[in-house]
């Protein structure tokens, strides 16, 4: 590890603490700790969005797999530039205008049951580890090879640092590492962008003419790693409709004040994903031709560090270490947010809401908040150094099939459909989450007759890697049948009340002041 | 920070009140038939991405040697930024709208 390295990791961990400890003043409510107030302006929260976009997963994993497998790793690039626009059609608002902390105070504020709380609680916090422990162990690795430091007190750092955070500075700590990480992530990405481009003297078709011409025309089309359009079709079905039900995603969403502020967030993240993403294209191509895929892949069989390789070409160490520090900053405001939105599962939904009925005072929340925070990182921790040795970044896809199958049925139903009752929410919600942890166990990502390919050996029974072309339709056929099933056990009169209580606040945006207390 | 600015001072509202109007409902089912037609439209256009892009249509040379594929992705995020637009647009008169079924609420006595 060199100098250069260690002056930018720590001007790194230097400013993000700064921010939390402006950040813990202001935080003493639960409101405080959960949704920074409901302060955030739309620009903020749009930055901070777009951070919880692009992880480290992202960042490198997508300009790495552009590198390897041409076209084929631009896939995921145009699937989280138009996951936005579900999110700003048909679920940003009502969100804003039903929820207070969680998607389950979401969804209890027509189905007040303790277990529809419980179901969508243990939802978020599968949903949460899953990502997390991907987002550690590609931490540990990547600080790893970036810095030199032993995987173990690679995990341990970051597990700190993001336990800091949220400790003490909750959402609008979290929020603020988002928004200073998104602005250098764009910022590295750009400058690298236009370095390439400037080799292929700014002409993009000279850029796509030394591919074609100097590794092969198959880098320009699909068919290095999808080979069958339905694993291709399935996929990029997950990654539309799962980005609107993560739920990290989804309470960044109560950080802003009314609905009209959560469409502009979208807005300006709409805005900065598309710039990011297209500028993708340029890192990994960038990498291919100027790394080279031997040097790439001698690093990384992912190609996860193509991107700090590109740099290290490019603009030597200087430039290496400050997309190394970024590539830091990016994982540690992912973790934190994803801790968060653990904790509020675990301390709002099941201690405070389920276990103590809501009875808690301000104080015993922030308290319950923080004992949270602490268990889920401790949990997340454990986990990763268990599985450093394993393959694990298609946990971030099994999230976005959860998040789609799983979530995304009941949120919908819930805002635009009257007949939908609260059996219906749980058959739906329970139906997509087992489906899509079955159905993935049994699938190549799990299962693979190549030693080391996957965790176990043996034959895949599901061929799918991701199975949301299954799952997402079995999730909305799940809570449809439910709730028909069962409308005559519900008294009818007091769901039509309910829902016409429901449709007036998602429509009107009324009472969004009462719930944001 | 608990003095967030609040333009909707409300006691306590009859939504059904509200909900029984013609002219909310009028609004709902206008709001709801753009945003799902939209929704539906765009997504028919993303999935067709994963679908053509196993056929030869768009894995033909267009310019020099970009391929189909990688044009139609630009389409993809062009189409993002354009509807982004739209809706915002379309949505400020959806507030305009929301704010006058309940001007009409108020008119008529609601608290």
């Amino acid at each position: 590890m060199n100098l250069v390295s260690v002056g930018f990791f720590l001007a790194i961990v230097s400013l993000t603490l700064v921010v939390t400890y402006i950040a813990a003043k202001r935080t003493s409510s639960a409101a405080d700790f959960y949704t920074a107030g409901g302060g955030l302006k739309g620009w903020q929260n749009g930055f901070a969005i777009a951070g919880d976009y692009l992880s480290a997963a992202a960042f490198l994993g997508v300009s790495g797999a552009i590198a390897l497998t041409g076209f084929d790793g631009f896939f995921f690039s145009v699937g989280y530039v138009v996951a936005n626009l579900v999110l700003l059609y048909v679920i940003a608002e009502p969100m804003r205008n039903l929820g207070r902390y969680t998607l389950a105070d979401m969804l209890t504020s027509r189905f007040n049951e303790k277990r529809i709380r419980g179901v969508a609680a243990s939802g978020t916090i599968i949903i949460v580890i899953l990502y997390m422990i991907a987002q550690l162990v590609g931490a540990g690795a990547l600080i790893k090879l970036l810095f030199g430091i032993e995987y173990w007190i690679a995990v341990l750092i970051v597990g700190v640092m993001m336990t800091t955070y949220v400790l003490f500075g909750g959402m609008t700590a979290t929020s603020w590492v988002q928004i200073i990480k998104a602005s250098l992530l764009l910022f590295g990405t750009g400058l690298l962008a236009t370095l390439v481009l400037a080799k292929f003297d700014f002409s993009l078709i000279k850029m796509f003419d030394t591919v074609a011409v100097e590794h092969g025309e198959e880098f320009l089309v699909p068919g290095m790693k999808y080979t069958s359009t339905i694993d291709s079709v399935s996929m990029m079905m997950a990654l539309v409709l799962g980005t609107s039900g993560l739920p990290h995603i989804l309470m960044r969403f109560f950080t802003v004040k009314d609905a009209k502020t959560a469409r502009s967030s979208i807005s300006w993240t709409t805005w900065i994903t598309a710039i990011f993403f297209s500028l993708t294209i340029f890192l990994g191509f960038g990498a291919l031709n100027f790394v080279g895929l031997d040097k790439i892949l001698a690093e990384s069989k992912a190609g996860n560090t193509a991107a700090p390789l590109l740099a290290h070409y490019l603009g030597g160490d200087v430039l290496m270490a400050f997309i190394g520090a970024v590539a830091f900053a990016t994982i540690l405001a992912v973790v934190s947010g994803l801790v968060l939105t653990g904790a509020s599962a675990i301390s709002h939904d099941i201690y405070g809401e389920i276990i103590k009925g809501g009875k808690l005072t301000e104080k015993q929340q922030v308290v319950a908040a923080r004992t949270g925070s602490i268990s889920i990182a401790i949990v997340s921790i454990i986990l990763a150094l268990f599985a450093q040795n394993l393959n694990v970044s298609f946990l971030v896809s099994f999230a976005f099939c959860i998040g789609a199958s799983a979530n995304l049925p009941v949120i919908l139903y819930t805002i635009y459909w009257k007949k939908f009752n609260s059996t219906g929410a749980i058959t739906a919600m329970v139906t997509g989450l087992v489906s899509c942890l079955v159905l993935g166990a049994m699938g190549p990502n799990v299962w693979s007759p190549v030693e080391g390919a996957a965790i176990f050996v043996g034959n895949p029974i599901v061929p799918l890697a991701v199975p949301a072309v299954i799952t997402i339709p079995l999730g909305f056929i799940a809570g449809y049948l439910g709730s028909v099933l069962s409308s005559n056990k519900v008294p009818q009169e007091e769901a039509d009340r309910i829902y016409k209580e429901i449709r007036v606040k998602a429509n009107t945006g009324v009472s969004v002041s009462d719930v944001s207390h | 920070m608990a003095n967030v600015s609040r333009n909707k001072h409300i006691e306590s509202v009859d939504y059904h009140a509200i909900e029984a109007m013609e002219s909310f409902n009028k609004f709902v089912k206008k709001k709801n038939t753009f945003l799902f037609s939209i929704t539906a439209g765009f997504l028919i256009l993303y999935i067709l991405l994963p679908i053509l892009a196993f056929q030869p249509v768009l894995q033909q040379k267009v310019f020099g040697n970009i391929t189909g594929v990688w044009i139609y992705s630009a389409g993809l995020f062009i189409m993002t930024i354009v509807l982004c637009t739209v809706y915002v647009k379309k949505a400020s008169s959806f507030d305009k709208a929301a704010a006058a079924v309940l001007a009409e609420y108020h008119a008529k006595g609601g608290k």
